[in-house]
């Protein structure tokens, strides 16, 4: 069999390796200008490889926190698996890297005098842009829901202050109490980030307070990870049973349409009021504030890019990436805001030069924690379609791990996620 | 003797493009493009910063492409690594494979038994040496090496689990030496070997891996 595989690649070797030569870099991009809009997981990573691919290019990222904490892994800090420090970042890596990081919000860019304005009064010029706003929260489509109420019922759907919010909630709650977590409407950052983090917390109830449970009200019928999700809380949860420590109640008549925070209600579509000892409430979505402002979002409230380089549609010389783009198959997550970080910074680079732009290649790798020794991932690689209109995963690769996995390879899992992130984190701030 | 050929045929287009440099050849992504969407697990440049994901910086070009063939095709057992190795032809394969061999490799920091190290040096030489050359250390600028030294011990443990479970063919040659060393040297000789990879130490082999009964 080696010999088989390896005659096949003597085969083809001479082929493939003409395109795995790199070209010496001529410093075309001498003196060119990057601005990048948001120090999270897109900016950061497409700051970083532009400059590592460009020396040359100035690079400066916008970016108002001094410390960013990554969503990715927040639900371990809501169920007191880690700190909130063990998902703090910050930018002195990019920092180390040459690229300038100025701590100042974004409150404007325009896109035909090229400069990105900041609350603070500064004015950047750039050749190109690249933002990475992230997601807004829509706190009015839900009654009686706003960002002050979110103080006391947090969406933690942005990890920080309200991640911690959120975990002293479920851990200074009495037991017995009900912990309801509404879900968004799609499309939304990091899909099965609710179910993981019902998950997270019942694990935690299961320690401490064995009488309680997590009552998930979704908007939607059906959720990222379903079945491996459903089999995982049969299997440590009881779900589905009298003593079940997580419930699913689907929409649309489960859909939270209203709260009442002094209440500490919820009302459902149907009209049901359930109450909750902790409330959180993850809103619907759409791209950062600086996108709307800048007027890089179509109808839908999130950002219409070329597929290859992540360029505008509506704006030439921004790219945006990231949750706020509409990136066709590619969920909202954080290993395929890394992706397309380096796609947009592979286009950014040899747009500034005048070479052509290459050919994308995408990947999304996403873990979820279920439980102790219970991990689950999601997998794909996309390319780019022939007419370059969509971002397709190639078909019959990537998908979940299989269901009735065995007790080894779940654990496995979770020294996978672990190292997913710590790698990933690396490869973005470090 | 065929991947000598492979070898031979790599450099020649090396050259063949030397000549044609500066137009656009490349088909689909390069080495490159391909290579850093695997940062995201695999760390940056390939180099796993931990605690369990294999390093991939440096390694022999032919053995990625075998093992990333042996993922894709379930051969060799994994968790999430065949489901994105089909995401890839073996052309992309043979790119990757030709851009981390250039990336410098950083063994991983990892705690390990020093009282361990020694013996399993010993133990390496005596059983390992033949295939793992120079301690298992990478070696590019030779052929055929795989690379043990400084890889994350959680990982060696996973692989060994899975040749034992019959998850992973273990070459003929390998489960000799493997079970001949067991057999002598006790259980704890795989806790020794992985002290001594841990460890990324000083090694010079003392007459290596004697093959008498091959």
């Amino acid at each position: 069999m080696t010999m088989n595989r390896r005659n096949f690649i003597k085969a083809t070797g001479a082929v493939a390796a003409v395109g795995a030569i790199g070209f010496p870099h001529i410093a075309l991009g001498q003196g060119k200008k990057v601005v990048v809009v948001g120090g999270g997981t897109g900016g950061a990573t497409a700051a970083k490889y532009i400059k590592l691919a460009d020396p040359s290019i100035d690079v400066t990222i916008i970016e108002p926190n001094k410390e960013y904490y990554t969503c990715y892994m927040s639900n371990e800090v809501i169920s007191g698996h880690r700190t909130l420090d063990s998902i703090k970042q910050t930018y002195d890596g990019l920092k180390g890297h040459g690229i300038n990081v100025v701590h100042d919000a974004a409150a404007g860019i325009d896109a035909d005098a090229k400069v990105v304005k900041t609350a603070g009064g500064q004015s950047f010029p750039y050749d190109r842009c690249v933002v990475s706003p992230g997601i807004s929260m829509l706190y009015d489509k839900i009654e009686g829901y706003s960002e002050e109420v979110a103080e006391k019922l947090p969406h933690a759907w942005k990890a920080g202050p309200q991640t911690k919010l959120l975990h002293d909630q479920v851990h200074a709650m009495k037991d017995g109490g009900v912990v309801v977590i509404v879900t968004p409407p799609n499309p939304f950052r990091c899909p099965p980030g609710p179910y993981e983090r019902a998950s997270q917390i019942a694990g935690y109830l299961k320690e401490n307070k064995s009488k309680s449970k997590v009552m998930i009200l979704d908007s939607n019928q059906a959720f990222s990870k379903q079945g491996l999700f459903t089999q995982g809380w049969e299997r440590l949860y009881g779900f589905g049973t009298e003593n079940a420590l997580i419930e699913w109640l689907p929409g649309p008549d489960n859909t939270v349409v209203a709260v009442d925070p002094d209440a500490m209600t919820v009302t459902t579509d149907f009209g049901d009021d359930v109450e909750g000892a902790v409330i959180n409430v993850i809103p619907a979505q759409a791209a950062g504030k600086i996108a709307m402002d800048a007027g890089l979002t179509d109808d839908s409230g999130w950002c219409p890019v070329d597929k290859k380089t992540f360029e505008s549609t509506i704006h030439k010389g921004i790219h945006v990436i990231g949750d706020a783009a509409i990136a066709t198959a590619m969920p909202k997550s954080g290993y395929a805001a890394n992706s397309q970080g380096k796609v947009a910074a592979a286009a950014v680079v040899a747009m500034l030069n005048g070479d052509d732009v290459g050919t994308p290649s995408y990947v999304n790798t996403c873990y979820s924690i279920i439980g102790k020794d219970y991990g689950i991932s999601v997998a794909a690689v996309y390319r780019l379609s022939e007419d370059g209109g969509t971002i397709a995963g190639v078909e019959g690769a990537g998908g979940l791990t299989p269901m009735d996995a065995e007790p080894f390879a779940l654990a496995r899992e979770v020294q996978y996620a672990y190292s997913w992130y710590d790698n990933i984190v690396a490869d973005i701030f470090g | 003797m065929a991947k000598q050929t492979l070898r031979l045929a790599l450099t020649g287009s090396t050259l063949a493009l030397g000549l044609a440099a500066g137009g656009v050849l490349a088909e689909g992504a390069t080495g490159k493009m391909l290579t850093e969407t695997c940062y995201g697990c695999h760390g940056p440049n390939g180099n796993s910063v931990g605690p369990a994901s294999p390093s991939i910086a440096a390694m022999d070009p032919v053995v990625f492409v075998d093992t990333m063939i042996a993922f894709a095709e379930g051969d060799t057992y994994s968790t999430i690594m065949g489901r994105i190795a089909k995401g890839y032809t073996e052309d992309d394969f043979e790119k990757m494979g030709q851009y981390l061999h250039k990336q410098e490799y950083t063994p991983a920091k990892q705690e390990f038994d020093q009282a361990m190290v020694d013996e399993g040096a010993k133990l390496h030489d005596k059983y390992c040496e033949k295939c793992h050359i120079e301690g298992g250390k990478p070696v590019p600028e030779e052929e055929d090496y795989y690379i043990l030294a400084g890889q994350w011990t959680p990982y060696l443990k996973y692989a060994m689990e899975d040749f034992n479970a019959d998850r992973r063919e273990m070459p003929k040659k390998m489960r000799k030496k493997y079970e001949k060393m067991i057999k002598d040297k006790g259980e704890d000789s795989m806790a020794k070997l992985y002290a001594f990879y841990a460890a990324y130490t000083d090694f010079s082999s003392e007459g290596g891996d004697d093959d008498d009964d091959d």
